[in-house]
């Protein structure tokens, strides 16, 4: 790729919890990659359009109320509906053991739980990046 | 305070202690690193003695418990006289399981409820609302409207509870919510006791619960200490927080400065409102951190103490004793549990629940090994009270005031804290105050540096974390989890379609837009939002009416 990795970190739902949005967008920033960060309480549908708009290779989600189960898939689905095929989605915050399974099968390509170092996402993206 | 002469005589057999002995030492035993640090990154020297201390002035600078700068505690006899206030922080799913778990708590020897809200609520959004989709009963209890709270505190006496709402930006509204429940148990306002959060400031700065603009939330809140110090004057209008300031990764001294100029803000626009500082001053309270760095966080307690007494006594001329004392709650640090090896969480909560406790805290919620993971199982959350109740009955700390004073590191520590606010609260003073200094993102910024410090510590392993970055394990075993019923999201809409159908609308209608006429007027609207939620109108029409009028505030976006 000719041009840096383009992040765009979302705060979906209603959550206010950033500390961990705001370390990775910086992380991912001094690794040298482009970072969007879309600020707290966007809907799916905002981030799906920022994402689209600001044509990036992934979308980076954080969540620490519970409320993934139901907000990531919606990300995925409405990305599928955009026609947008080749982007990363990510996810991270508070998530129990037990969902990471579904999530996973939404299209959700990785889940990030608490004690990640930042290194583990930068690596990810970087071997897992579908626009090449 | 120390003789002028021993002075000399420690200064050179320190000298000589430092360039004969340990000197002579460090060459075959070599210090395990170069630079040793305190929680918050502060350099700590190899030892403490009276050189550190030598300014320290014991009736100036510390005092007795209950006296001025009352950096020893705000009551003459502390723990001696009755512990700190056991309140764990607790809701979730509907009104009727908080119900349970409340009485619950209070069977386990617990002393006061603390309500959790779910985001909704939080946000002044029912639960029908299109932004409430997958947040109902999540992080907290659903409340739509008066009838959600008469089943919350359904056989609970409100005249013998005191009960904290963690509730900021419609706080009028949920505790206009209680003050009708009450009324209808019999119980008169002038008996109520708790406190509301109530502190919008460190929302914009760190929790994100906000829904108004700064100048319009001050206003509900000036007009809640208001009526307050007329109708209801047991409760504590506000607990200016530096709890979510320090889990957003501020240092323990970051954390007193924003939490104390938040502070400041709210007297100034008090003062500004007409209110006498003596007459709403008393009722401010604080709640903070609780981290893992003992010794720290104790200074860090007494430093807030002694810098608030001076603020209210120097700054803003209050009289009474009350306006001057800072009084806290404390909540063990979430952003230090682990996901890893959850049980390992319990003795940090140990370590921490020591430091409240020796640091004078009034009230306490001591948070579950699975905090990191999901809300807490009851087993969870009975061990973590347990921790609270081995601390206060075996530990033996809570049998004299104050026990760490006099360490001439902790009395270091207290001064250099100390020091570092003023600085930083001097500097938001020139940024025109705490408003001006978070619509600018100042402080903000000033947070973020220190947690993305502190993680990069993290990974280069200049900071260990159990488990995490040292010690660590497969784990394979199984965690047992509470899981909220994603059915909560439906009964809590079928319940407030039932409510919509079933109450007088035109009464509903009637008080929201005379609500509404109020709120473009200076009237206090405490008496009005009163009247709209014994209507049954719900939380979301009351904020709605509001934002009609108010507008939202726009987040200042700060990488």
């Amino acid at each position: 790729m000719n041009r840096p990795i383009r992040v765009l970190v979302a705060k979906p739902g209603l959550d206010g919890h950033d500390r961990g949005a705001k370390v990775i967008a910086r992380a991912l920033r001094d690794a040298g990659m482009e970072v969007i960060y879309t600020g707290l309480r966007q809907t799916p549908e905002q981030i799906v359009a920022a994402a689209v708009q600001e044509d990036v290779d992934v979308v980076a989600m954080s969540l620490l109320s519970g409320a993934h189960n139901h907000l990531f898939p919606k990300v995925v689905n409405l990305l599928k509906g955009e026609g947008v095929d080749d982007v990363l989605v990510l996810g991270g915050g508070v998530i129990p053991d037990d969902d990471i399974p579904f999530l996973l099968e939404s299209g959700v390509e990785a889940i990030f739980t608490p004690g990640t170092p930042t290194k583990d996402v930068i690596d990810f993206i970087n071997t897992n990046i579908k626009r090449k | 305070m120390y003789d002028k002469k021993k002075l000399e005589d420690v200064k050179a057999a320190f000298k000589n202690w430092e360039e004969n002995k340990v000197n002579k030492s460090l060459g075959k035993f070599p210090e395990r690193k170069e630079r040793f640090s305190t929680g918050s990154d502060t350099e700590v020297d190899r030892l403490y003695t009276p050189i550190n201390v030598e300014d320290l002035d014991y009736e100036r600078d510390l005092g007795y418990p209950g006296e001025y700068p009352f950096t020893r505690g705000v009551q003459q006899t502390m723990y001696r006289g009755r512990f700190w206030t056991m309140r764990q922080y607790a809701g979730f799913a509907t009104a009727e399981e908080s119900n349970n778990r409340y009485k619950y708590l209070l069977d386990q020897g617990q002393t006061g409820l603390s309500v959790a809200f779910d985001l909704p609520t939080q946000i002044g959004y029912d639960s029908d609302h299109a932004l409430s989709e997958g947040e109902v009963g999540k992080v907290g209890v659903a409340i739509d409207s008066l009838k959600d709270m008469e089943v919350l505190f359904d056989g609970i006496p409100l005249d013998k509870v005191s009960t904290s709402m963690t509730i900021n930006a419609p706080a009028s509204v949920l505790l206009a919510m209680y003050i009708a429940v009450a009324e209808k148990q019999g119980v008169s306002s002038d008996k109520l006791r708790g406190t509301i959060q109530n502190d919008i400031l460190k929302e914009y700065i760190a929790r994100g619960t906000y829904i108004f603009p700064p100048e319009q939330s001050m206003r509900l809140i000036t007009n809640i200490f208001e009526y307050c110090s007329k109708e209801v004057p047991q409760w504590n209008t506000i607990s200016i927080s530096g709890y979510h300031i320090r889990e957003a990764g501020s240092t323990a001294a970051q954390e007193v400065a924003f939490t104390l100029a938040d502070g400041i803000a709210y007297v100034e626009a008090a003062i500004k409102a007409g209110l006498d500082v003596d007459e709403f001053a008393p009722r401010l309270s604080f709640f903070f951190n609780a981290h893992n760095d003992l010794l720290e966080e104790v200074a860090k307690y007494r430093a807030a103490r002694r810098l608030w007494a001076k603020i209210m006594k120097e700054r803003f001329h209050a009289k009474k004793d009350k306006s001057m004392q800072l009084k806290f709650h404390t909540q063990t640090a979430g952003s230090t549990l682990t996901a890893q090896q959850p049980d390992n969480n319990i003795i940090r909560v140990t370590v921490q629940t020591l430091a409240a406790v020796l640091g004078g805290t009034q009230s306490l919620h001591t948070n579950s090994r699975d905090e990191a993971l999901a809300l807490p199982t009851e087993d969870s959350v009975r061990i973590a009270l347990r921790t609270q109740q081995v601390v206060a009955y075996e530990s033996g700390v809570t049998e004299t005031i104050d026990p760490l004073a006099g360490s001439y590191y902790v009395e270091s520590l207290t001064n250099s804290i100390e020091e570092e606010a003023m600085a930083y609260i001097e500097k938001i003073d020139n940024l025109g105050g705490a408003t001006k200094a978070i619509e600018n993102g100042y402080i903000q910024k000033e947070i973020q540096n220190s947690a993305y410090k502190y993680q990069m510590q993290v990974e280069s392993l200049d900071s260990i974390v159990v488990g995490v970055n040292k010690f660590k394990i497969e784990e394979t075993e199984k965690k047992e989890l509470l899981k909220v019923d994603p059915h909560v999201e439906i009964l809590q809409r079928k319940k407030l379609q039932k409510l919509r159908d079933d109450r007088d609308n035109d009464k509903v209608n009637e008080t929201l837009s005379v609500l509404k006429e109020k709120a473009e007027t200076e009237e206090n609207l405490m008496p009005y939002i009163l009247d709209a939620v014994k209507s049954y109108a719900t939380l979301g029409e009351v904020c709605g009416v509001l934002r009609e009028v108010f507008g939202e505030y726009e987040q200042t976006v700060i990488l």
